[in-house]
């Protein structure tokens, strides 16, 4: 089976974002005093081979886990979808 | 005494580590291909600056996976003095063998000026030859420098005594947590630092402070080696 993992990665929410912070303030200055915060992540398309769903959830885990995330300063949600191989 | 200075695909502080090595003491320096596995045969590592593998993914992730990384750990744990510059901290820190992580810098710029640096930690084979509370000039070139680490780790870091660099306080160019601009593992032999110490071993590089991280390797090699 082939599936496809949308995987956003963004920095934690106790580490400051400085690119976030940059973007909010040029968005009051566009007038859209109503932002709040805004938060600059990286989005990942992976589609790769796997036996079944749970064994493709423990890959992108174990991908994001090793490598695609460095844990020290990020989190990352991901999307995992079977597409026709 | 033998350096290595590891050589990835981006890496451009190589040939400086190297004539660094070269010119401040009677030890020899090479280049080492990423590829190599065994680095038994060197007394001293260097993962110089640069940006290795275009810093694709994040700054050092990529080259965290080459071949040679396995060995650097492994001379790491034999307590040989391993280098981390710049992207080689990076690339230490990406590896596990240095804690926390290097961010984008708070002002969102690159930043390549002459830094000043407090030397907090004269007790390493790095900075014996510096005096404790120094203040040095090194310059630092980076976009992501900016250490960071949680506040647990800071704290063990301090307990420790790992902190070895900071910048002076009201000149840290990049936002690091505690002014944070290099630091040692536990077992004080393997080090990462932002600045750049290669770029400054000579007056007509408008600092020579960098020489005596140097002279304190050496120094360190010829107290376990002898003259050799």
């Amino acid at each position: 089976m082939t599936w496809q993992a949308l995987i956003y990665v963004t920095l934690k929410g106790s580490v400051l974002d400085p690119q976030g912070t940059a973007v909010t303030k040029a968005l009051h200055a566009m007038q859209y005093t109503n932002v709040h915060d805004v938060r600059v992540g990286k989005y990942l398309e992976v589609v790769f081979d796997a036996d079944n769903e749970q064994a493709a959830n423990e890959q992108v885990q174990a991908m994001c886990a090793k490598f695609l995330t460095n844990p020290v300063i990020e989190t990352y949600t991901y999307r995992l979808a079977e597409v026709a191989s | 005494m033998k350096t290595a200075v590891i050589q990835f695909p981006g890496s451009n502080c190589d040939m400086d580590a190297v004539k660094a090595v070269q010119s401040t003491t009677a030890g020899t320096a090479e280049l080492v291909w990423h590829t190599t596995k065994d680095l038994s045969a060197y007394d001293v590592i260097v993962v110089p600056g640069g940006f290795s593998y275009g810093d694709y993914l994040r700054a050092g992730a990529i080259a965290r996976f080459s071949p040679v990384m396995d060995a650097v750990a492994t001379e790491a744990l034999r307590g040989k003095l391993v280098m981390g510059i710049c992207n080689g901290f990076q690339v230490l820190t990406e590896a596990g063998l240095l804690p926390g992580a290097l961010r984008q810098n708070e002002s969102l710029q690159f930043r390549c000026e002459m830094a000043q640096l407090v030397v907090e930690n004269t007790d390493t084979p790095y900075t014996r030859s510096y005096h404790e509370g120094e203040v040095i000039r090194i310059p630092i070139a980076h976009g992501e420098g900016n250490y960071y680490a949680d506040d647990a780790t800071v704290q063990e870091l301090e307990k420790n005594e790992q902190i070895v660099f900071r910048y002076r306080k009201e000149h840290n160019p990049n936002g690091s947590v505690g002014d944070i601009a290099g630091i040692v593992n536990k077992n004080k032999n393997v080090l990462g630092m932002m600045p750049h110490p290669e770029r400054a071993v000579h007056e007509l590089l408008g600092s020579a402070d960098g020489v005596r991280l140097f002279t304190s390797i050496f120094t360190t090699w010829r107290d376990a080696h002898g003259t050799r």
